[in-house]
């Protein structure tokens, strides 16, 4: 007996093992709402273009149609989210919080390396249970800089990158038509097409697209660049009639409180 | 009730446990179940593969492009293989998928034209529409009898004027569309021409029709790990069937020269 | 994992003949008419197939068939119908009345009781009697005869909607008066129309385009309805029209 004790460092993964087992035996989880998703993002000649649609599916129910994917890191470096939604908020908004603090204890404008590297050191020690695929891009005093972060936390630096459900879709249209030194308003319609490709391709990306230009000078976040799904007007008016709905009883209650105030003494208030 | 297809029509099981009144541990296995089972050996996954088949139409028919590969698991197994046959006059068909059963297909679908057009002489040429609906009935029937041919098949062809372009995969399953790809390609490729061709389908000339072909066929060889840059394109128009001897695609890789590590490093 | 009994058996990869293409149908039935529509996108998994392909198909002059489910099995149901339908014509010179359609679907799906086509049918039309029919049917036959059903991938979201606009379902009538039976024709195009445009907003595997099939009884017009296109076969008796509508691509 003496194996007991060997075994007490490091990380517990016996939840995860116990859901997964629990699942084979036919046992229901509750199913995360899901970003399925398409995220991009291209290097061009003064910085980063992210794109993402805004699009949150729950299996093959919009959950969200119009949510936001591109999350604030800091002024100069942003996050776009795929795969769980809670993950992705979640981890962006801890990393955010953990580069402004280290921002303050350094006295520096933090870089998109220590975010990447904070971001993938979390994902690796959760071994893929924190659901976040990620695209991460920003302008710091090195240059700028585009990653991709996958939910074990493996890294990649390239000039474009996608990620997500459309990712396939989107890819497709930076490799036909990337190329390096983009002007501003190219690298703004190249992302476009790209989120467009997965919007209209992939089922699980849809509604509209939103843009963010990261540049040393400034960032500017694009809400909404393109709104290419709005809805037709409806035939009919569903207006319901007063009285429309049953009711078993009815009772009305006053809310007015009448109430009376007797005063006690009659002296002055101490208002020294 | 069980309101799962699959689930119907299984050997009836006493042991099983509709309430869940077992604890976990002592449920009984209630796994798929076939009493012959152990006795018949099928087709059951593909072996030697081809990826991708491309097509569109455009102003004078239909085109359609595959590369020149056979993979043998990840193996780059035969390079020049042909992946796009000729049926008749009117018709091109190109396969994705397992390549012995296309090389079936190929000899059942040449058996049907010597049956149909030589024998017979009837006057009655078989066209796309008629080798279409002929594959999806053999297709369905296969899986039918859960033995199928494991292809994704585009048909394109013009007969009388009209073209038709349609895909036939080994459930049965049928669609028909201006723009068309299989495998891998309906993923990467078919954006690209959806966006490249619908709504102007008229407007194309063959020039234009070849240069968004091998816009496809390029990212796709750049993206799809089971593809290759030879590859062969197929015109039907109504001056007949034309398959092109297999070319080479012109790739750029500038763009690595840049690109240090994957993360922090800069040398 | 200490503790853990080990479960493990072999798995045995089958080949799997169903898969699921997405969309939704609906039909609702007037006094003297019938609606039945069907989106037009195919889909497997995240992927559209296409954009356009017809689930809604004219049988006869008075009956239209929505399938939905595993299109392969849909194409081929149809396919064996209509088959079905022209020996009857041959045998018996005149089209098959509805209700007789309706078994006939019901002993055809049933015959594939342990291999069922994997088909969610909704039959519309207009019965000997002139009245607007609509018939539900499960994939394994199991039917009924009802005023409105909606199937397939935005059932959930739209039968509800129905329940509530064509059986009134949860509305109490005002004062005094009831909750008509029928409801006009108009009405009934503005409910169906609706009804696809909000599954296309809250469903991904509903959308790119719609297709109406309007099926009136003998001697009734398509009064206050824009042009829609005729497909019946004689104009003398019951008709039928299709009517066309975009939802939404993405």
């Amino acid at each position: 007996m003496a194996v007991a004790a060997a075994a007490q460092t490091g990380f517990d993964f016996s939840s995860a093992s116990r859901n997964a087992y629990l699942a084979e035996r036919g046992v229901k989880l509750p199913n995360a709402t899901s970003t399925g998703t398409t995220i991009v993002g291209c290097l061009f000649q003064d910085g980063i273009v992210l794109g993402a649609d805004t699009r949150a599916t729950a299996g093959p129910i919009v959950a969200d149609k119009n949510c936001e994917k591109i999350h604030y890191v800091t002024e100069s470096i942003r996050c776009c989210g795929a795969g769980t939604a809670a993950d992705t908020e979640f981890v962006t908004a801890l990393i955010s919080s953990n580069m402004e603090l280290h921002a303050l204890s350094t006295g520096r404008k933090p870089r998109v390396v220590t975010a990447m590297t904070m971001l993938k050191q979390h994902l690796f020690r959760y071994q893929g249970h924190v659901g976040a695929a990620l695209v991460l891009g920003g302008v710091d005093s090195t240059g700028a800089h585009l990653f991709t972060i996958h939910p074990h936390g493996s890294t990649d630096k390239l000039p474009y990158v996608t990620m997500g459900s459309g990712s396939l879709a989107a890819m497709a249209v930076f490799e036909s038509k990337w190329q390096p030194n983009l002007s501003r308003q190219a690298a703004i319609d190249l992302v476009a097409e790209a989120i467009a490709a997965g919007i209209f391709n992939d089922l699980g990306s849809g509604s509209n697209i939103d843009v963010c230009v990261i540049a040393p000078e400034k960032t500017d976040m694009l809400r909404n660049y393109i709104m290419p799904n709005e809805r037709v007007q409806k035939e009919k008016t569903y207006g319901f009639r007063r009285g429309t709905t049953a009711w078993t009883a009815e009772k009305i209650r006053s809310l007015i409180i009448n109430e009376e105030v007797t005063q006690v003494g009659n002296e002055a208030m101490d208002t020294s | 009730m069980d309101h799962f297809p699959t689930n119907w029509g299984r050997p009836r099981n006493d042991a099983f446990d509709a309430y869940n009144t077992y604890p976990f541990h002592v449920r009984p296995d209630n796994g798929p179940r076939d009493a012959f089972a152990d006795n018949v050996q099928r087709t059951q996954q593909p072996i030697v593969t081809g990826t991708s088949v491309l097509a569109l139409k455009y102003k004078d028919g239909i085109m359609m492009a595959a590369d020149c590969l056979a993979s043998y698991g990840s193996l780059a197994r035969f390079k020049d293989i042909q992946r796009l046959h000729e049926v008749g006059k009117f018709t091109v068909i190109g396969a994705s998928g397992d390549m012995s059963d296309y090389q079936y297909l190929q000899t059942t679908l040449d058996e049907l034209l010597i049956s149909e057009e030589i024998t017979a002489a009837d006057g009655h040429s078989l066209g796309p529409v008629e080798i279409h609906e002929y594959l999806s009935r053999l297709m369905y029937g296969r899986r039918s009898r859960l033995n199928p041919l494991w292809n994704s098949i585009l048909v394109g062809g013009v007969k009388d004027g009209k073209s038709f372009l349609a895909y036939v995969d080994l459930l049965g399953t049928t669609y028909s569309s201006s723009t068309l790809a299989t495998g891998y390609g309906a993923y990467i490729a078919q954006p690209l021409l959806r966006k490249a061709v619908e709504g102007r389908e008229m407007d194309i000339d063959e020039n234009e029709a070849r240069k968004i072909m091998t816009d496809c066929l390029r990212v796709l060889f750049y993206r799809d790990a089971r593809s290759l840059n030879k590859y062969q394109i197929a015109t039907v128009t109504d001056s007949g069937v034309a398959i092109s001897p297999s070319m080479e695609l012109g790739t750029q890789w500038g763009f690595a020269e840049g690109i240090r590590g994957y993360g922090a490093q800069t040398q | 994992m200490p503790g853990t009994p080990s479960i493990q058996r072999p798995t045995q990869h089958q080949f799997n003949p169903y898969s699921d293409n997405g969309g939704t149908i609906l039909a609702i039935a007037g006094a003297d008419f019938s609606i039945i529509a069907g989106d037009t996108r195919q889909s497997e998994g995240y992927n559209i197939q296409t954009r356009y392909a017809p689930k809604v198909f004219r049988l006869t002059d008075r009956a239209v068939l929505a399938v939905n489910g595993f299109a392969a099995d849909g194409n081929m149901f149809v396919k064996k119908v209509k088959q079905r339908l022209e020996w009857y014509r041959h045998a018996h010179a005149k089209d098959m009345p509805l209700r007789a359609i309706a078994r006939l679907i019901q002993t055809m799906l049933y015959a594939q009781r342990f291999f069922p086509y994997y088909v969610y049918n909704i039959l519309g039309g207009i019965e000997e009697d002139g009245s607007g029919a609509v018939y539900s049917f499960d994939p394994v036959g199991s039917y009924e005869r009802e005023t409105c059903r909606a199937a397939g991938a935005a059932q959930s979201l739209v039968q509800p909607f129905l329940d509530n606009q064509v059986y009134f379902k949860n509305q109490v009538p005002p004062p005094g008066r009831a909750h008509p039976t029928h409801l006009p024709l108009r009405d009934v195009l503005d409910i169906v129309i609706d009804a696809f445009t909000s599954a296309t907003e809250r469903h991904i595997e509903v959308g790119d385009g719609l297709e109406m099939y309007i099926v009136l009884a003998k001697g009734r017009t398509l009064q206050g309805v824009e042009a829609a296109q005729e497909i019946s076969a004689r104009t003398d008796g019951e008709r039928v029209f299709v009517l066309r509508r975009d939802l939404k691509k993405d």
